[in-house]
């Protein structure tokens, strides 16, 4: 594959040097000259107004009709079936409506048969269930193994699975024995109604540009998205008549050996490490000033019986452990209430709260921008406002006569 | 005397995830942006050279250890080679070509296994948990596939390690798990494992002086389907800025007044 600028046509204009996103267009001597850098996103050629700029060389299409269905995977920890899950089966169900095919999930664990039919409640046609003790830890050679087994059986065109740090090991390895492409993190997936295929958006350059991306050559498609992205929506009780569309996996133990020794396990000491599971986080940024001062804000969280997070800028000056990090490179969250103290708001920080149900910030700077996701503001000084508002939940009185 | 090797997978990235797309003209604003290290690849190559500095002070260990820096990219991403070696890195080699352009997870994760598989001895591969610009955290997952080793992610403290099998505390969903496997093995870092060394004298010296060797797809006997856009399974389609919607209500008056509202907004939302 190639990319070409047809010297006899530029101008050497430079507006496909503005519309590359990659540093890969120079201008030389009034001609477009596109070097190393150049990943054919294709930017270029829709910028040119003198339609100067080819890709060639692109690879035939292949023919993946006896690839059909979208299959979601359920991940489990213990016998709790995971929220992403059933987030991901509700957004699947919308593709298989889209596309006119049904929709399967694929729920690995030990003990996990009777949780796991609370797909059905989420639309979801069919179950592959590998239910064994081999899965009683997650561990990511082994489960690829059976997973990569569903797929190659049942051939669905689509796969989608969890970013979780689970998933994010787990979906690779199974698409690299499957030889096919994966995009992490998709914050939207649509389907292409003419060519029917699957359409991956996914936030790139720490948030501010979202790129699409699609699976060529290569089937399934394989996405996976952040835990809260999508909203989980049950549509109906378990209906009753399920026994056959539920297909058990046999597992031969003996197949199933991983090469991995898990020796233990370890919590941090007195805090609750999985922030996404609490409907209120009060967060802290730069302007916390130190790491002592959080005592403050998991007073406030304690009060509305939520948890501590933070932006990243708090999290390296190590004020806060990184579990607690809210944003592209931390967790994404989408609590009922999330109130942002001291954090401007990099726009790193904001792809990972903007989805909140509301957003309430505290900040000095008026012109800060987390102002522009918030749904309340507060131009003040938060070691004021925050343990006035503390009192003032424990107390019960209020700070202004006549008023609440 | 025998010689393994510990390989240091690094990116270039701009500096910055500000870029912004103009609103105007709908082109990109690229002025003061400079290329750097991914930030997260600096902590992989502290721990890369400081896990060579333990196997050195290891009486029962024999063998030499060599830390190598790779990277692909274009040619300036040597600059980011130099710094790995001045901080400690042994050597370092930049896999660089046209044909590797366009290149997705799954095409770059081709091109470093070659290079591996090149270097020889290679028995474990450090990254950094994701990069800055693309954020995905797959090559090192799908890099350990095709070389047939174990990957553990989000490493936050080798806690032994020996010619033959390390041991980590990694970041699970909601603890951490303590995990062993064989070398060779490659593992991906969190920020909180340690604290990257600022660069000595004598290793700036040494960086100055170091000719990087550059890989292209030949040297590498790159089958030319199987790296760049053509070995990629994925490609951007189009690139858009997202919408932001604005409609805050800014609470005012005296902190007290403020306060009391807030209150009021938190009683309304049933959460006080």
């Amino acid at each position: 594959m190639d990319i070409r600028v047809n010297n006899s046509t530029c101008t050497g204009c430079g507006l496909c040097r503005s519309a590359c996103l990659y540093d890969a267009i120079e201008i030389k001597d009034t001609k477009a000259v596109i070097n190393d850098s150049c990943v054919f996103c294709g930017a270029c050629i829709d910028a040119c107004k003198y339609g100067s700029i080819d890709i060639t060389g692109q690879a035939e299409e292949k023919d993946f009709s006896d690839y059909s269905g979208v299959l979601v995977y359920i991940e489990t920890h213990g016998r709790i079936i995971a929220d992403v899950g059933l987030e991901l089966v509700s957004k699947g169900r919308k593709l298989a409506d889209d596309l006119g095919v049904t929709l399967s999930a694929a729920a690995i664990g030990s003990g996990i048969a009777e949780n796991a039919e609370i797909v059905f409640a989420y639309g979801a046609d069919q179950l592959y269930l590998a239910d064994d003790p081999v899965f009683e830890n997650n561990i990511d050679d082994i489960y690829s193994k059976v997973l990569v087994q569903i797929i190659g059986r049942h051939k669905p065109e689509i796969v989608l699975a969890g970013a979780t740090a689970f998933g994010r090991t787990l979906i690779p390895k199974a698409a690299a024995i499957l030889k096919t492409g994966l995009t992490a993190d998709c914050t939207g997936l649509a389907i292409d109604s003419q060519k029917k295929i699957l359409l991956q958006t996914r936030p790139t350059f720490g948030g501010n540009i979202l790129a699409t991306i699609i699976t060529r050559n290569a089937r399934p498609q394989m996405a996976t998205v952040r835990p809260h992205v999508m909203e989980k929506e049950k549509i109906n009780d378990i209906p009753s008549d399920i026994k056959d569309r539920v297909a058990r996996i046999e597992i031969d133990s003996k197949k199933f050996k991983s090469r991995y020794k898990l020796l233990g396990t370890e919590t941090e000491k007195g805090e609750k490490i999985n922030i996404t599971d609490y409907d209120v986080i009060v967060s802290g940024g730069r302007g916390m000033g130190g790491g002592e001062r959080f005592e403050l804000l998991r007073e406030l969280a304690r009060a509305l019986g939520g948890v501590v997070g933070a932006s990243r800028a708090a999290v390296d000056s190590g004020w806060i452990s990184y579990p607690h990090q809210v944003g592209q490179t931390g967790k994404t969250v989408n609590p009922k209430i999330y109130i942002a103290c001291g954090i401007s708001g990099a726009i790193q920080h904001l792809a990972g709260m903007q989805t909140s149900d509301m957003i309430i910030a505290v900040n000095r700077d008026a012109d800060a921008p987390i102002f522009r996701v918030a749904n309340y503001g507060l131009v003040g000084d938060l070691f004021q406002i925050v343990p006035m508002l503390i009192k003032r939940i424990k107390e019960g009185k209020p700070l202004v006569p006549g008023k609440s | 005397m025998i010689r393994i090797k510990i390989a240091v997978c690094i990116k270039q990235v701009p500096g910055t995830t500000e870029i912004k797309i103009d609103p105007e003209t709908n082109t990109l604003v690229r002025q003061g942006i400079e290329n750097i290290i991914n930030p997260f690849d600096t902590y992989a190559v502290e721990e890369a050279v400081s896990l060579k500095e333990r196997l050195d002070a290891d009486e029962s260990f024999e063998e030499e250890v060599e830390v190598v820096a790779v990277s692909m990219g274009p040619p300036q991403a040597e600059e980011i080679l130099k710094e790995a070696i001045s901080v400690g890195a042994d050597k370092a080699v930049l896999l660089s070509d046209r044909a590797f352009a366009g290149a997705d997870t799954w095409a770059t994760a081709a091109t470093i296994s070659l290079a591996l598989e090149k270097l020889g001895d290679v028995k474990l591969a450090v990254f950094g948990k994701q990069t800055l610009d693309g954020d995905t955290g797959q090559v090192g997952p799908e890099l350990a596939h095709r070389m047939n080793m174990p990957f553990v992610g989000y490493v936050s403290a080798v806690e032994e390690i020996s010619g033959n099998s390390i041991k980590v505390k990694k970041l699970a969903e909601e603890n951490y798990e303590i995990v062993q496997v064989r070398l060779p093995a490659a593992i991906s870092v969190l920020k909180d494992i340690n604290s990257p060394r600022v660069p000595s004298l004598r290793g700036k010296m040494k960086a100055k002086k170091e000719e990087i060797p550059l890989w292209t797809a030949k040297e590498l006997k790159a089958d030319p389907d199987e790296v760049g856009l053509a070995g990629s399974y994925t490609q951007v389609v189009k690139i858009f800025t997202p919408e932001m919607v604005h409609d805050v209500k800014m609470i005012e008056g005296s902190p007290e007044e403020m306060v009391e509202e807030l209150f009021g907004k938190l009683k309304e939302l049933n959460i006080v």
